[in-house]
Parts: structure tokens; C-alpha cells; sequence
């Protein structure tokens, strides 16, 4: 019966997909009727064909095959949004890079949004719901909720992505930073979120622990905040039925406040509290400790929840916002520094009693660098959000620096380690293909980032400087594109620096690749049954 | 190891996940304080400055603080400053600026910080201008390079729909009047003008193509016309291109460069100040 309903559904789905791309006003709504079409006919054909076959028992034991497919979607996604990064940042340094037979698709203005939203969307999402559904089960010692519905997470989830990022080099974006997906991918995000929120608390709640991991915690506050965030930011009319484009419901300033209570929440929940599920369970995993503090997790579990939600004010600083709200957004930023930090303390601090492992292990070096880099963005970040350094820091490039030592260094650095510990364990094998490999991904990521930071610094602090300065009758001093020229130098140390952490992403992938191929099986049987 | 004995002291809390236990160690006290410090101190800072939404408005601060304030406070005390000098240069002759020194050094300050601002986005930061932006540091004007014509220029532009003061003209595009053929004879002549043609067996059809359609406002001897605005042709200093294919676009579709009015959106002594700092690049006349 669900079956009959799911062919019926699927063919619906084909056919409006069809009328959309034959009515579709615009190229980008094409090509994804198109997709959609594609999609939704191929699986329409699927199951007509498995008709009759007899149905395959229930399987028991944790659902592992989908996390393995998230772990490959991680990397591949990782690879592409790191390559689409350090593209468009030699771009900047080499405007010729900006192919002239291919201005509007893959000039700066189109890529950038898809090189965001490949390393947070992409590789960033795929790590939390595959490490979400890894964690979930076995600190629930249950098996994932909802049978298929992870699957359809997981694909849906890709759909997703990829209706996103060809939307961006066909000019589907509704221009908000971070949200720049049109109306109905929008809408179908939403659905998937749903589902996804349904399988991880279904699981929760079906647990056989008495009590729930606080790495869950956080992930259940990403999963819920985030589906609150997408909805309330990309509430649009969308001006035809058959077109991508759409008009947010928001007014003038409202939207812009808005955007960034999106915006700031987006590395509150999804590149924070979702890393930090994940950091809760792979460290004492791999270092083999107990967790430092219960207390402490608890109450700066809380006190991140609360204040994380009030702060995206601090990105409107001299702008048309109102100076009250603009005011609370700083206040509230500060108050976050201890909470954020509590995070870094309970992870550091569970290392205490195999700092040894540091010399040995360099998946532990990897999560060390990555809760040092936790640490040092999230003192930056209030910093930055005082108004008098945000008036020289605003629009230059330390903001770009900031995001990257939070993106390469902390969700970067912890989801390699959370790959590293994934893959044996999810192919059963006795450990990883090589671990020098990892070595010599750790650091070139390192002293990648480390010359990303340092360039945007330098660069950031000196194109404030410049725009500031002004002659003793009050003239200013330089033009803009005095500001642009003198940045070149730092642009190609950017630059450089993105090519050694893709060249470590890369190593990893091979290395990942070799790992379910070539490396020796686990001897004794793998624990794939929920735990007692 | 050392920590054996740490770990005596602390008890984990009893849970195991996945193999995971917890300890149940006490907050940092130094994590406990900068904590209770940041939210004392976001207190204060709130009663400062302007921070709770009310009914009506939101509590002001006892600073009364505002970042509007400020800047306007900032402009006005630059304006203050400036005020005097400012009224002598909007007072003094535009050709007899240069004469008084003090008065030229700020015109040209001031200048050089509107240019940078507000035309350099087309002549360039260096005022070398790009290709259909006139180069402002030689000494081949369009429309005059004296500073009265200069001053003109910025503060009216050139072809726009802003100012009724604009200048104007327009060049025919003589792909509708003209063969192909005597296009091409017209450009291998206008290129002999100041080179090479392209094909010099052209070149004398089309002097006679030139003298029955373009000698009218590019003069006789091609040397333009600044009252129209046409360009001298025999100076090698292109506005768009000096070879064929360029020179062909150019007589067949024409070109239609607009500059904006800058009167009513600078003020007359900023437009005075600008003028006097294009005049003194090194084209000036």
C-alpha cells in the first residue's frame, strides 16, 4: 500500500517537474525542473520495476550504511568546496582568473557562493548528520528511527546541495548571505530538515541509555534551531509559481536584522554547537578518557544556547540598525566568550592523562589544533563585535580571516579527525592505511591556515587603516582601489596557504580511499548490535 | 602515572555511553569569574549606553551616546574647520587660485580626496583614465583643458539626462549613412592620419569620404572641434582605440560616453577644489 503511494507520488512528481521546466521563466528554475524531473522519473522506474519482489526483512543492528555514505559525501563535498575556495581566492589576487568566456558562472560574484556553501552546507552538513546518526546510536544503544527515512535525509539532503550550488552559477540566489538558495529549494530543505529532526529525536527517544549524551544535546539544539532559523529567514513570495525568483516578506533594516540572526546563528548551531556534538564524542573516544566535567558541560551547554541567539546584531554595527539593538548584540557577545570557552575546556581537559598521545597519534593532534582554533576564534569573534574595533574591522578582510580560523581550524581539523576515526571503524578494518599520511595532512592544514589567518590580518588591519585614514583637513588619504592593490601580496599567501590545506584534504581522501581498500580487516567480528 | 592520584579524587558520574564515563570535576574558578565579570560588566555597559527596547523607544544610556551623533559631530567639526577656507576658494577667481599658495595646497588636498572618492571609479586613482574614460594627465581635451572649461565639465558632465547644463553632442553612427566600403576607406584614412592605415590604397578615397561627412565637426585638417566636444584625429591619443577594428566600431555605431553632473551632489567649493587638482595633473592649459 505505501508502495502504491509512493509510485503515485513519484510519477506526480515527474509530471509537474515536467510542466515546471517547459513553463519555467528563467534558466536556473529549468535546469532544476530538470533535475527534479530526473530524479523523481528515475526512482518512479525503480520502483515500478521492484514490484512483486518480496520484501527484505527489517534489518537489525546499527543503520552504519548510511553514515558510510555520509562519510564519503564529506570528503567529496570537503574536496570540492576547499578547490572552490582557493579558486576564487587566487581570483582575487589574478582578476584574469575570472575566464572571460565564462563570465556569469564561474566569475567571483557566482563561485564565492558556492564555495560557502560547499564547505558549510556541503562538507559541514555532511559531517554533523553522518556523525549525528554514528553518535545517536550508540550513545542511545538503539538503532536510527524511522527505517528509511535516514536514507532519505541522507539523498534529500544532496538534492539539496546540488540544487543549490547549480542555482548559484545560473544566478538562482535570492542574495542572502549564507541562505542564497531560491524559494522551493528553500522549501524542500525544509522538508528534509524535518525528517531529519523526526529520525535523530525518534532515536533519542527510543534510547536504551537512561540518560542522553551531551553530545546529543547539542546536536538536537542544532537540528532544532537551524530548522527555525531557515524557516523564519527565507520567508519569500515568490514572484511566479514557474520562476526562481522571490521577494522576502522582511522590510529594509528588519531584513537585514533578520539575515544576521540567521546568519550569526548559522556558526552559532550549525558550525558550533553541532561541532561541538561531535567534539564530545570523538575526543574521550579517541583519547580514551572520561569527559573532564559534566557540570561544566552542562551549564555552559546552556548558557551557549542562550546567548548564541541575540548576538547577530554585532554584524549591523554603524549601519541603519538602531544603536539599542546594535548595543545588545556587543553585550551579548561578550557574555558568550566564557560559555564558548567551556567547550574548549571540557574538550582540553579531557586530554588531561594522554597529553602523551600527542607525539603518537595525530588524529589527537588534529583534535587538539582543532579546540585550540575553537578557542581562539571564539575570543575573537566578541572581540570583534566591541563597536570601536568592529568600526576598523567591519567590511575588511580580518572578517574573512575570523570565519576561516573558525572554518579551517575548528570544524575543518575536527571533522578530518572525526573521518580518521570513522573509516576502520565503518569498513572494519584494524586501523587506517597509513598513518604518516595523517601526519603530513595535519600540517599542511596547519601551516595552511596559519598562513590564511595571518594574510587576512595583515591585510584586514591594513585596509581598515587605510580606508580610515584621512589628511589633517579631514580628506581621505587613499582610494579604494589603493586599498585593493596593496592587499595583492597577502592575497597570494591566501592563496597559497588554501592550496596546502586542499593538498591535505586531498591526502586525506586518498588515504580515506586506500583505507577501505587496501588495509587489513579488523580480526574479530565487528560490533554492529546495539550495545546490551 | 601522575594521574592516578588526580583521578581518585573525582568520581565519574556513574553513566557510561558508547564506553564514554564522565568526571564531575567543579567549574574552573577562573572560568566561574571572567563569566560573572563579563555579565557584571554587560550590565553596566547597557545602563551606559543606548540598550533595552521599551514601549516607545529604547532606554537611552547615561552616555547619551549615538553613532549618528558622532559622525555628524565629526563632519561638523571637519566642516568648522574647513569653513573659511572653503569660502575663499568658492570666492576667489578659479584662475587666480593657483596664484595664492595656501588656498591652492588645500584645493588641490581637498581635490585629490574628492577625485579619489568620486572619479576614480572610471579616470582611475591615478587619473589615467581606461578605455572610453579620457586620460586626465596628457594635454589632449575633449572639451577644453583650462580650468573655467575643466570646472565646467565636473560640474555639469557630459551627456547626461541630470543637468540641463550638460554638454552634448553625438556623433552619428555613420553604419546607417555610409557603404561598408567607404567605412573602410574613411578608417584607413583617419588612421594615416597619425600612422600607419591598414590599407594605404584606401587612404585617398577616403580623405574625399572624410571631407563630404566628418570634416564638419572634426574640421578640415581632422584636428576636432572642442566646442562639440569631437576629438582631435591626428594627435595618436585615442579615447577608445586607434586600431582598425576599433576605429570601424567606433564610425559604425558611434560612441556615446556620459559623464554625471556633479553639481548639487558636491558642494562648490569641493567641485572647485577638484577642478583646481585635474588642472594641475599636468594637462592643465
Amino acid at each position: 500500500m505505501t508502495n502504491t503511494i509512493k509510485i503515485v507520488a513519484l510519477g506526480v512528481i515527474t509530471l509537474c517537474a515536467m510542466f515546471a521546466a517547459n513553463f519555467a521563466r528563467d534558466l536556473s528554475y529549468q535546469t532544476h525542473a530538470i533535475i527534479v524531473m530526473l530524479v523523481a522519473g528515475g526512482l518512479f522506474l525503480v520502483n515500478v520495476r521492484r514490484i512483486g519482489e518480496p520484501k527484505i526483512a527489517t534489518a537489525t543492528g546499527y543503520m552504519d550504511d548510511v553514515v558510510r555514505f555520509g562519510v564519503v559525501a564529506t570528503t567529496f563535498w570537503g574536496v570540492v568546496g576547499f578547490l572552490a575556495g582557493t579558486y576564487i581566492a587566487f581570483q582575487l589576487a589574478f582578476p584574469a582568473l575570472n575566464i572571460e568566456w565564462a563570465e556569469g558562472y564561474t566569475n567571483f560574484g557566482r563561485l564565492r557562493p558556492l564555495h560557502t556553501s560547499a564547505v558549510i552546507f556541503a562538507f559541514g552538513g555532511n559531517a554533523l548528520i553522518a556523525t549525528s546518526f554514528y553518535i545517536v546510536q550508540r550513545t542511545s544503544a538503539v538503532r536510527l528511527w524511522g527505517g528509511n527515512l535516514a536514507w532519505f535525509v541522507f539523498w534529500g539532503y544532496q538534492l539539496f546541495i546540488v540544487l543549490a550550488a547549480t542555482g548559484y552559477l545560473l544566478g538562482g540566489t535570492q542574495s542572502k548571505e549564507y541562505a542564497e538558495p531560491e524559494w522551493y529549494v528553500d522549501l524542500w530543505l525544509t522538508v528534509v530538515w524535518v525528517a531529519y529532526l523526526a529520525v535523530f529525536l525518534g532515536t533519542v527517544i527510543k534510547r536504551k541509555e537512561k540518560h542522553i549524551y551531551v553530545a546529543n544535546w547539542f546536536f538536537l539544539a542544532f537540528i532544532v534551531t537551524v530548522a527555525l532559523l531557515h524557516v523564519v529567514n527565507n520567508l519569500t513570495i515568490p514572484v511566479s509559481i514557474f520562476g526562481s525568483k522571490s521577494v522576502v516578506i522582511w522590510p529594509g533594516v528588519a531584513d537585514a536584522m533578520v539575515q544576521w540572526w540567521y546568519g550569526h546563528n548559522a556558526v552559532g548551531f550549525f558550525l558550533t554547537a553541532g561541532f561541538l556534538g561531535m567534539m564530545y564524542y570523538f575526543v574521550p573516544k579517541q583519547a580514551e578518557r572520561p569527559v573532564f566535567s559534566y557540570k561544566l558541560s552542562i551549564i555552559h551547554f546552556w548558557a551557549l544556547i542562550f546567548l548564541y541567539i541575540w548576538a547577530g546584531p554585532h554584524h549591523l554595527h554603524y549601519t541603519a540598525l538602531p544603536d539599542w539593538a546594535s548595543t545588545l548584540g556587543m553585550v551579548f557577545s561578550i557574555v558568550l566568550w566564557m560559555p564558548s570557552w567551556g567547550g574548549m575546556i571540557n574538550g582540553l581537559m579531557t586530554l588531561s592523562g594522554a597529553w602523551d598521545k600527542l607525539r603518537t597519534d595525530p588524529i589527537i593532534r588534529m583534535m587538539v589544533i582543532s579546540i585550540g582554533f575553537y578557542g581562539m576564534s571564539t575570543f575573537e569573534g566578541p572581540m570583534m563585535s566591541i563597536r570601536a574595533v568592529n568600526s576598523l574591522s567591519h567590511y575588511t578582510d580580518w572578517t574573512i580571516g575570523h570565519v576561516h580560523s573558525g572554518a579551517l581550524g575548528w570544524n575543518g581539523m575536527i571533522t578530518f579527525a572525526a573521518l580518521y576515526f570513522l573509516t576502520p571503524k565503518l569498513w572494519n578494518k584494524a586501523g587506517l592505511y597509513s598513518s604518516k599520511l595523517v601526519n603530513w595532512h595535519f600540517w599542511l592544514a596547519t601551516i595552511g591556515i596559519i598562513l590564511y589567518a595571518a594574510a587576512m590580518w595583515v591585510t584586514g588591519i591594513m585596509e581598515g587603516l587605510m580606508w580610515r585614514e584621512v589628511d589633517a583637513n579631514g580628506f581621505l588619504v587613499n582610494s579604494f582601489a589603493d586599498t585593493v592593490s596593496a592587499k595583492f601580496p597577502m592575497y597570494v599567501v591566501r592563496g597559497t596557504g588554501g592550496i596546502m590545506y586542499l593538498t591535505g584534504a586531498l591526502i586525506m581522501a586518498y588515504n580515506l580511499w586506500m583505507t577501505v581498500k587496501a588495509a587489513p580487516a579488523k580480526a574479530e567480528a565487528p560490533i554492529a548490535v546495539p550495545a546490551e | 602515572m601522575n594521574d592516578d592520584k588526580f583521578e581518585k579524587d573525582f568520581e565519574t558520574t556513574g553513566h557510561s555511553w558508547d564506553g564514554i564515563e564522565e568526571y564531575n570535576k567543579p567549574l574552573p574558578r577562573w572560568w566561574v569569574w571572567v563569566f560573572y565579570l563579563t555579565i557584571i560588566w554587560a550590565i553596566g555597559y547597557s545602563i551606559a549606553y543606548p540598550a533595552w527596547p521599551m514601549l516607545q523607544r529604547a532606554t537611552p544610556g547615561l552616555l547619551a551616546f549615538s553613532t549618528r551623533a558622532e559622525v555628524a559631530a565629526e563632519i561638523a567639526a571637519v566642516d568648522e574647520a574647513n569653513a573659511a577656507i572653503n569660502a575663499q576658494l568658492v570666492a576667489t577667481e578659479l584662475t587666480e587660485i593657483s596664484a595664492n599658495v595656501e588656498l591652492n595646497t588645500y584645493a588641490a588636498n581637498a581635490g585629490r580626496a574628492v577625485f579619489l572618492t568620486w572619479c576614480a571609479q572610471c579616470h582611475g586613482s591615478g587619473a589615467a583614465g581606461a578605455k572610453g574614460y579620457p586620460n586626465l594627465l596628457d594635454d589632449d581635451w575633449l572639451w577644453g583643458g583650462d580650468i573655467q572649461a575643466v570646472h565646467e565639465s565636473v560640474s555639469y558632465g557630459i551627456r547626461n539626462e541630470q543637468s540641463d547644463m550638460a554638454r552634448w553632442s553625438e556623433m552619428p553612427a555613420f553604419g546607417e549613412i555610409l557603404e561598408a566600403t567607404e567605412i573602410d576607406q574613411v578608417v584607413n584614412y583617419v588612421m594615416s592620419l597619425s600612422g600607419d592605415p591598414k590599407d594605404a590604397s584606401l587612404v585617398d578615397a577616403g580623405a574625399v569620404v572624410f571631407a563630404d561627412n566628418c570634416s564638419a565637426c572634426h574640421a578640415d585638417d581632422a584636428t576636432g572641434d572642442r566646442f562639440q566636444g569631437a576629438p582631435n584625429l591626428k594627435d595618436a591619443i585615442w579615447l577608445f582605440g586607434g586600431d582598425f577594428d576599433t576605429l570601424k566600431a567606433t564610425v559604425t555605431d558611434s560612441r556615446f560616453g556620459v559623464m554625471p553632473a556633479w553639481e548639487g551632489r558636491l558642494s562648490q567649493a569641493e567641485i572647485r577644489a577638484v577642478s583646481a587638482y585635474v588642472h594641475q595633473l599636468g594637462g592643465g592649459e
